[in-house]
């Protein structure tokens, strides 16, 4: 394989396995989704395998289904920063991304969060930056429900705005520490900072010092127009969706071609959707079990529940090997709670995926696999490898947030025989570099302040 | 930084004395001056590899706990606002998070961060202090601390403390004073209960019937007060110790009380053998008044410069003062003395019913090092020290319950 200096290179993730049923818990090799054993299992795997980045995600209320706690899936993780900070002692250059939710937080308590991850870590931290808003969340705060809908991203970009004016607060040598002259800062006003916007309006001094990255990397992951509009202003990385070569192509096209009013160019933002993946020693044996794994991620009783969140209603006493409820849905909303990827139309998904259980013979069942549950990439080895590469060299994706079905073990097997091919293909590297995550992903230095922001534009 | 091998790997003697030796780490240590003593590590102080040390120094002297102090605000040498002195340490990282970074890197001591219950959300900070429990396999505690400062009160922008006075203390502060506090009950009583919002046994993963958890072992908490709402149930499942610890410093009845509400140690700060005694009364009877599961545990906080020889340590605390300019003033009492007049005030003192003693050190790592070196094995030759780790758990090793639910049935 030629060593290809031309080539574009791959950036993988890994996503800890989360609270959908992407999880497979029923296995007998699935582990703890909380004893920190587990999250360091995955991050080791991962820095091991010299990965970018292990990625934590976040939901601030258990969710619910039908009014009861939904006990199908996954539940129950850990606070997002204390894991990340925990597995900075445990690894050396694995980059920590953490999703935090720019609504029921505050920008003086984030920004030192993250600032001290970086410092802790050496640079390697990163934000996710979500914006759910949502009334169910919002009953565990003390603003309670506060925020609608169209002002979520409002809310998120002046939140960043802000939080980037903390971590610029203080400039690289303000901290002299000279115990000879007595100067510990470099002047009296470093951390010195004063917003005043439509959502804060806040002023004093920031008293986390400039962390080694200055910024930490961003990430972004709505993917409405605006969230892809804000991505454009402001992220170094999207977490997207769209993990087909066709939709993968549409979608980093279009937000590339954002890039350009910002003054900023396409290798600023890389674009890293969820990948999941089966392997097997051979292609076939690889689909084989890709359909046993989707038969674990999709039980009877989940695919009733994955209609229920469709058709707002309990359809507890429908058969799964027969047809779907020849109904609309009502059109409510509710039913399911705490889920960032409900339906926004659920009429017309119920009518499309009748339509393609009758055009194709499928139950319930075998209608919920098809529509949720295919795996992104299935295939021996050397054909993941092969079509990593090709989305990376075809503009379809930057590289990928790997998903793995299995805590902790969900990744070895990828690790040992996914990535030793990619690196022998010269599109993934064999050792680190450098040492922060910026560093691996080849983003520039942070930017300083009164760079584009969404503020001053569209 | 070495210590005595008198105090490591030593069998932990059941029924040994009960006497428990936390310390407080905060940035070069207690003294404003001590960034520029000669063992500093001043340009180190945010960085990984500093409080690794410290607390790897501190598991070294078979220590409880550390605590690690936070604010929400800049240091300043003003009660009541900032400062723009150059010539102290000024800066902090996220003490949460500096007790979850060097968790993986010890085994046995309690990590007890400070997180304020002014600003914060009761539902973060609770489950951040669960997930320290569990990256640090049952050590966790927190220190909750009420914020009055109107500098951090700029920095959320989100509420004024309406009858905010301008001026320092006097009783004029006492209304927002009250506030913060009830608030604060409020804070602790919401951590506790979304601690407790799921059973032990909740998680069930039955493959059979395809359930994750037993949802009727989860609970939501709904608590409703003046300052906020609380849904629940937590996003964390119960943490190994079920209730982390939970300490607070009090200076006063009012914080007794508190206390004597929703903390499991309370430290003190008596000046003298006397007061300590005093001290202590008045906690039991802030307690009396609650009737709680477990006695409170009292510890005396004292600072300390403390070296073998006295004449040292007083040279020490006379050079730091004069590079900072002032004489140092604390809350606390200052300790200025030998390792053997520290071990003689220790074993005075403990007699009044101190559960034991948190010390700050002056200088970090010097102070710290003279703790686990010099007076660890001096209280061990008396016998009223630990000669090695026992319980693991933080709880446990301060006698403590581990508490059912209590929405177990
Ligand atoms: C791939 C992906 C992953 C996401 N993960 C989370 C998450 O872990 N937590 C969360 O609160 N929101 C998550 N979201 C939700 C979005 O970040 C976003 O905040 C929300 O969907 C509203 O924005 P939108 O309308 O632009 O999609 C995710 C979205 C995508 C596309």
């Amino acid at each position: 394989m030629s060593a290809g200096s031309s080539r574009r290179q791959v950036h993988l993730g890994v996503h800890f396995p989360g609270v959908n049923n992407t999880t497979v818990w029923s296995d007998p090799e699935a582990g703890s989704q909380i004893d920190f054993s587990s999250f360091e299992h995955m991050a080791r795997t991962a820095e091991a395998a010299k990965f970018d980045f292990f990625f934590l995600a976040e939901g601030l209320r258990l969710r619910e289904q039908g009014g009861r706690i939904y006990d199908l899936d996954v539940v129950g993780r850990p606070d997002t920063l204390t894991v990340l900070d925990a597995l900075a002692a445990r690894t050396d250059r694995l980059g920590l991304v953490g999703t935090i939710n720019s609504t029921f937080n505050e920008p003086y308590e984030v920004a030192r969060q993250f600032a001290s991850l970086d410092h802790l870590s050496g640079g390697r931290a990163a934000w996710n930056v979500v914006t759910s808003w949502d009334a169910f969340t919002g009953e565990n705060f003390r603003r309670g429900p506060f925020l609608p809908r169209e002002l979520r991203y409002a809310r998120a970009r002046e939140f960043l705005q802000t939080a980037r004016e903390l971590w610029d607060a203080w400039q690289d040598d303000d901290v002299v520490a000279d115990a000879a002259t007595g100067r510990f800062l470099a002047r009296a006003d470093a951390g010195w900072f004063e917003h005043l916007g439509a959502q804060f309006g806040i002023s004093g001094r920031f008293n986390v010092p400039r962390s080694p990255q200055g910024h930490p990397v961003i990430f972004q992951a709505g993917d409405s127009d605006e969230g892809r509009e804000f991505a454009a202003a402001e992220a170094d990385a999207i977490f997207s969706r769209h993990g087909s070569l066709s939709a993968g192509k549409l979608f980093w096209a279009d937000v590339k071609r954002r890039l350009a009013r910002y003054g900023r160019v396409p290798d600023d933002l890389k674009i890293l959707p969820a990948a999941t993946f089966v392997l097997g020693d051979t292609d076939v044996e690889a689909e084989e079990r890709a359909a046993a794994v989707r038969l674990q991620q999709v039980s009877p009783r989940t695919a009733i529940a994955f209609l229920e969140r469709v058709w707002n209603c309990d359809l507890s006493s429908y058969d799964v090997d027969g047809p779907l409820p020849a109904f609309d849905p009502a059109p409510i909303a509710g039913y399911a709670q705490g889920r960032a990827n409900a339906p926004e139309n659920p009429l017309a998904t119920a009518r499309e995926w009748r339509q393609l259980a009758e055009a194709e013979g499928l139950s319930i069942r075998e209608l919920v696999i098809r529509v949720t549950a295919r795996q992104s990439f299935v295939g021996a080895p050397r054909t993941v490898a092969e079509l990593i590469d090709r989305f990376v060299q075809e503009d379809a994706a930057d590289g990928f947030v790997l998903v793995p079905h299995l805590t902790p073990g969900g990744l070895d097997e990828f690790a040992k025989t996914v990535v030793p091919i990619l690196q022998e293909r010269g599109v993934f590297r064999a050792e680190y570099e450098g040492t922060t995550l910026r560093d691996h992903l080849g983003l520039q230095p942070a930017r300083a302040l009164g760079s584009p922001t969404l503020l001053s534009a569209p | 930084m070495s210590s005595g091998p008198s105090a490591r790997d030593e069998l932990h003697v059941p029924g040994s004395s009960e006497l428990h030796l936390a310390v407080a780490l905060d940035g070069a240590g207690w003294h404003p001056g001590a960034w520029r003593a000669p063992d500093a590590r001043a340009a180190e102080l945010f960085t990984a590899r500093y409080w690794t040390d410290l607390v790897q120094e501190a598991e070294a002297g078979l220590l409880d706990f550390v605590t690690i102090e936070d604010a929400l605000g800049m240091q300043s040498s003003k009660r009541d606002g900032g400062d723009d002195r150059t010539d102290q340490v000024r800066g902090r990282l996220d003490a949460v998070l500096v007790a979850s970074r060097v968790a993986p890197t010890t085994r046995a001591l309690g990590l007890v961060p400070t997180a304020t219950t002014t600003h914060t959300e009761p539902f973060h900070v609770s489950k951040a202090i669960a997930t320290l429990d569990f990256v640090s396999h049952g050590r966790a505690g927190w220190r909750a601390q009420i914020s009055s400062r109107p500098d951090e009160v700029g920095h959320f922008g989100r509420r004024s403390l309406a009858s905010q006075p301008s001026g320092t203390g006097g009783a004029t502060t006492q209304p927002v004073a009250w506030e913060l506090l009830e608030e604060a009950a409020d804070f602790v009583e919401v951590v506790r209960r979304l601690w407790d919002s799921w059973e032990d046994g909740a998680e069930i993963r039955d493959v059979e019937t395809g359930r994750f958890v037993d949802v009727e072992k989860l609970h939501a908490v709904d608590f409703e007060g003046r300052w906020f709402r609380v849904r629940g149930p937590s996003i964390t499942p119960r943490s190994p110790q079920g209730q982390p610890l939970v300490v607070m410093l009090a200076h006063g009845s009012e914080v007794y009380r508190l206390a004597a509400l929703g903390a499991d140690v309370v430290f003190v700060t008596p000046h003298e053998h006397a007061e300590a005694r005093s001290l202590v009364e008045a906690v039991r009877e802030q307690e009396a008044t609650i009737g709680r599961p477990e006695r409170l545990r009292i510890f005396g906080d004292l600072a300390v410069v403390v070296d073998a020889s006295p004449s040292v340590a007083v040279g020490r605390r006379d050079r730091m003062d004069e590079l900072d300019g002032e004489p140092w003033r604390s809350d606390a009492e200052i300790f200025t003395g030998s390792v053997t007049a520290l071990a003689d005030l220790i074993e005075h003192w403990v007699g009044v019913g101190l559960d034991g003693f948190r010390l700050r050190p002056a200088t970090l790592p010097h102070d710290l090092s003279v703790i686990t070196a010099g007076l660890v094995p001096e209280l061990q030759r008396r016998g009223l020290f630990r000669r090695g780790y026992g319980e693991r758990e933080l709880r446990a090793r301060l006698g403590l319950i581990r508490p059912k639910s209590r929405y177990a049935a």
